[in-house]
């Protein structure tokens, strides 16, 4: 196997459970913004406490490992993305800053408006951090960043891909996290709440794969390079993707809400892996390869063991908390627990 | 000109985000261990005090790890936006340690979750040791994220060709360089001083204002006891710390002790100011300099006379701010000491108003200590961002602007900070209002109605 190649591969493990996990995350904030005042919108955003108070902070490490991996592993790359994409990237730290900071404040609120006013800044950074993300993205599918950081600081991200990717990527969080937030409800026996959830996320679903399909042909006209992979190569994923979500939806309309999230997930994570595909081996589109951005091989050598030290340690407690979070003694409400 | 000012911006964006982070990160680090001890107390003593102030410790840490971690995240963006010429060059060469932070982080955020949320839904014994892999966590994130910066003080594992390209990289050299152990005790020591004494001054206002309960001793002396042990061991620590500071890093040196002429037998310079290349206001101790730095009187300091002028540090913000630190720290000392003074001879060591305005008083000298170490070894480096190979212009952004972004971070790290402090004011108040630990939200079908009324 080309070093540089798993390397790559690693840390795009990181970008696909970002899209997911931190996806699910951040759309729990776009159905928290869209949930009407305190006391019609008290339900949902106590099931989205509960839902993403354990997880958010692991969640988010994401980007973290993302970013460390890029910088250890391609730094010029690294370098180069930060200086043309300085705007978005500084909006995106905007936003988790607020995002963060401003749910944690919520939870501990004494009032109502206080609540409310961390809740609009939570629910609002909410939607400006992924579609940000998504501008990103679309900047470097485009093959908008060059090699050497020299890019437009503004028009290197706002052509028509990173438009429709950040619209793409707020959409595809409301969708993730409507699904995640009607299966944990209908696990915490608010069922009510599960068929409500669930319908949004029947018509995001749908708004979603509409976009998604506006996306492709936005790709063909503006990144012609990821477009052609995408025929080749990625072609098998957006086939995937796209009956994922079909059946999602599906599921989600008869009520199945467990089976409609592992749907759900495969319909995300298909898409993302397609882009990593179609756009193989470019690190850069149109700009620089995996092997040509490549750091110094002892380096490499130490982020696969890193990565399996953290297959070892970090993924293990991971996957306790999720179990943890899924079972049904954690996902009761809290009132009415036993104190030890 | 232009250029100089946009350095300038990055550099204070970059202070002020490591200024805010590093009292935060400290929290992180030391408070898990500190609500151990009390949590163990409670379980195991059937201690009810105890157990209640771990309850509300891992509450307020709820808030407080929340700010850390978002103020975390955007250093690791800050040092691409900010120094994108540092991180493209010797990306791979220190980027490793950044990756195992990543995953130390990974863990602490876990087990923060499962801590937080597993109060009566983890057995009691399970629950307070999921404390031990965040005490880990933040033991080895320090170690990461410490040996990345004693790298720029003490830069190895890598050579530069005759073409000036960065070639026969060793993570491990890198990581292991002559600068790490004492740099990455020092301040894993001091997260202990300052998560100690903020922690302990909190319980020393309440009895300030007459609330004497069993609760308000413990919540007082566990995390006093914690902060008196790192505070005594900072000075040998630091003192280590130093000692290669003068083969390594002379102008460093030379800015600290103010030594403007190169002597052996330097003096031991205590305040001062240089002004036109002279130092005035300043008390000089014949000798001690040259012991307390190199470990004899007839060593020689290189002074800032055999270091080119554009290779010293502002010397006046290095020196002043490391006498401060040293001063902060031996007042530190001398408060602890206070406390195991009135522990043993008074029946009640609580019982002096001055006692414990002093214990307040080491809450801010700790913070200050902290930010004016931290001031040393960051300013003592300049004008290099990796030290004799870098410097901070080379290494800075080209973009332009970084003053709105520097304006955009002082405005939101000002309100943020402002913020978590009024929450976790109002959420004390409140735990002083009643006996219910759990904060009910003033949201969701269990507010309280009293809440939801008081909406306008």
């Amino acid at each position: 196997v080309n070093l540089a190649d798993l390397a790559a591969v690693l840390m795009f493990v990181g970008v696909l459970a970002y899209a997911i996990f931190g996806g699910a995350d951040f759309g729990s904030g776009v159905w928290d913004l869209l949930a009407g005042d305190a006391r019609r919108g008290g339900h949902l955003r106590a099931q989205i406490d509960r839902s993403i108070g354990p997880v958010w902070e692991a969640n988010h490490v994401w980007l973290i490992y993302i970013l460390v991996f890029l910088w250890t592993g391609f730094p010029e790359v690294f370098g180069a993305m930060m200086t043309t994409l300085f705007v978005p990237w500084m909006l995106v730290g905007l936003g988790i800053v607020l995002r963060g900071g401003a749910f944690a404040f919520r939870k501990f609120s004494s009032t109502v408006r206080e609540a409310r006013l961390h809740g609009i800044v939570f629910a609002s950074s909410s939607v400006i951090t992924p579609f940000f993300l998504g501008m990103i993205a679309g900047a470097i599918a485009s093959g908008r960043v060059p090699a050497d950081g020299s890019g437009d600081i503004w028009t290197s991200w706002t052509g028509p891909t990173s438009w429709i990717g950040g619209t793409l990527a707020v959409l595809t969080c409301a969708f993730l996290a409507a699904t995640f937030l009607a299966a944990d409800a209908s696990r915490a026996g608010d069922h009510r709440l599960a068929t409500d959830v669930g319908r949004k996320a029947v018509w995001s679903g749908v708004v979603t794969g509409a976009v998604a399909l506006l996306a492709a042909l936005t790709l063909e006209l503006d990144a012609e390079s990821l477009a052609s992979g995408l025929h080749g190569r990625g072609l098998p994923l957006i086939v995937v993707s796209a009956a994922a979500g079909v059946v999602a939806i599906g599921l989600l309309r008869t009520g199945r809400w467990a089976a409609a999230r592992v749907g759900a997930v495969i319909a995300v994570a298909a898409i993302v892996v397609g882009w990593g595909v179609g756009q193989y081996p470019d690190l850069l589109v149109d700009e620089v390869t995996i092997d040509q951005a490549a750091g110094a091989r002892s380096t490499l050598i130490g982020l696969v063991i890193v990565f399996g030290f953290a297959a070892v340690t970090a993924v293990p407690a991971l996957i306790w908390l999720y179990v943890l979070v899924n079972s049904a003694e954690w996902s009761a409400p809290e009132a009415g627990r036993s104190e030890h | 000109m232009f250029a100089v000012d946009q350095l300038l911006a990055a550099r204070y964006q970059m202070a002020l985000s490591l200024g805010f982070h590093i009292v935060l990160s400290c929290i992180g680090v030391a408070l898990p261990a500190m609500i151990y001890v009390l949590h163990r107390r409670g379980i195991r003593d059937d201690d009810a005090d105890s157990l209640a102030l771990a309850k509300k410790w891992a509450k307020a840490s709820a808030v407080l790890f929340a700010v850390g971690a978002v103020s975390g995240t955007i250093l690791s963006f800050e040092m691409g936006l900010l120094w994108p010429g540092m991180m493209s060059r010797f990306g791979d060469v220190i980027g490793l340690p950044f990756a195992m932070e990543g995953i130390a982080f990974f863990v602490e955020a876990v087990f923060l979750g499962i801590y937080l949320y597993g109060w009566g839904r983890l057995r009691p014994e399970v629950h307070l040791r999921t404390l031990i892999p965040m005490m880990l966590a933040g033991l080895f994130g320090t170690f990461c994220v410490l040996a990345v910066n004693a790298w720029m003080n003490a830069p190895s594992g890598f050579r530069i060709d005759a073409d000036g390209d960065v070639v026969d990289v060793d993570p491990l050299a890198a990581i292991f360089n002559s600068a790490l152990w004492p740099q990455f005790l020092h301040m894993w020591v001091a997260a202990y001083a300052v998560t100690g004494f903020l922690a302990a001054s909190v319980y020393a206002v309440g009895m300030l204002r007459g609330r004497r309960d069993r609760r308000h001793r413990i919540g007082f002396t566990v995390p006093f006891v914690f902060a008196s042990i790192a505070v005594v061991m900072q000075p040998v620590i630091g003192h280590v710390a130093g000692l290669r500071l003068a083969t390594e890093q002379p102008a460093k040196l030379a800015a600290m002790e103010l030594a403007t002429t190169t002597e052996s037998n330097a003096p031991l310079r205590l305040g001062g100011v240089l002004i036109d290349g002279q130092v005035r206001g300043a008390i000089d101790i014949p000798g001690l300099g040259s012991l307390i730095a190199r470990g004899g009187f007839d060593r020689e300091i290189i002074g800032l006379d055999q270091i080119p002028d554009d290779e010293q540090p502002p010397a006046n913000v290095v020196h002043l701010s490391f006498q401060t630190m040293v001063g902060a720290g031996f007042t530190m000392i001398g408060i602890a000491a206070w406390f195991q003074w009135r522990r043993r001879r008074s029946e009640d060591p609580f019982g002096s108003r001055w006692f414990l305005r002093a214990a307040v008083a080491a809450a801010v000298l700790s913070v200050v200590a902290l930010e004016a170490g931290w001031i040393t070894t960051e300013v003592g480096r300049q004008p290099w961002i990796v030290h004799d190979v870098m410097r901070v212009e080379d290494a800075v952004t080209p973009n332009e602007g970084i003053w709105i972004s520097l304006a955009v971070v002082v405005v939101v790290y000002a309100a943020m900070g402002i913020t978590a402090s009024l929450v976790l004011l109002s959420m004390a108040r409140r735990w002083r209002a009643s006996d219910d630990l759990d904060l009910p939200t003033p949201y969701g079908p269990d507010a309280p109605p009293e809440l939801v009324e008081s909406r306008s």
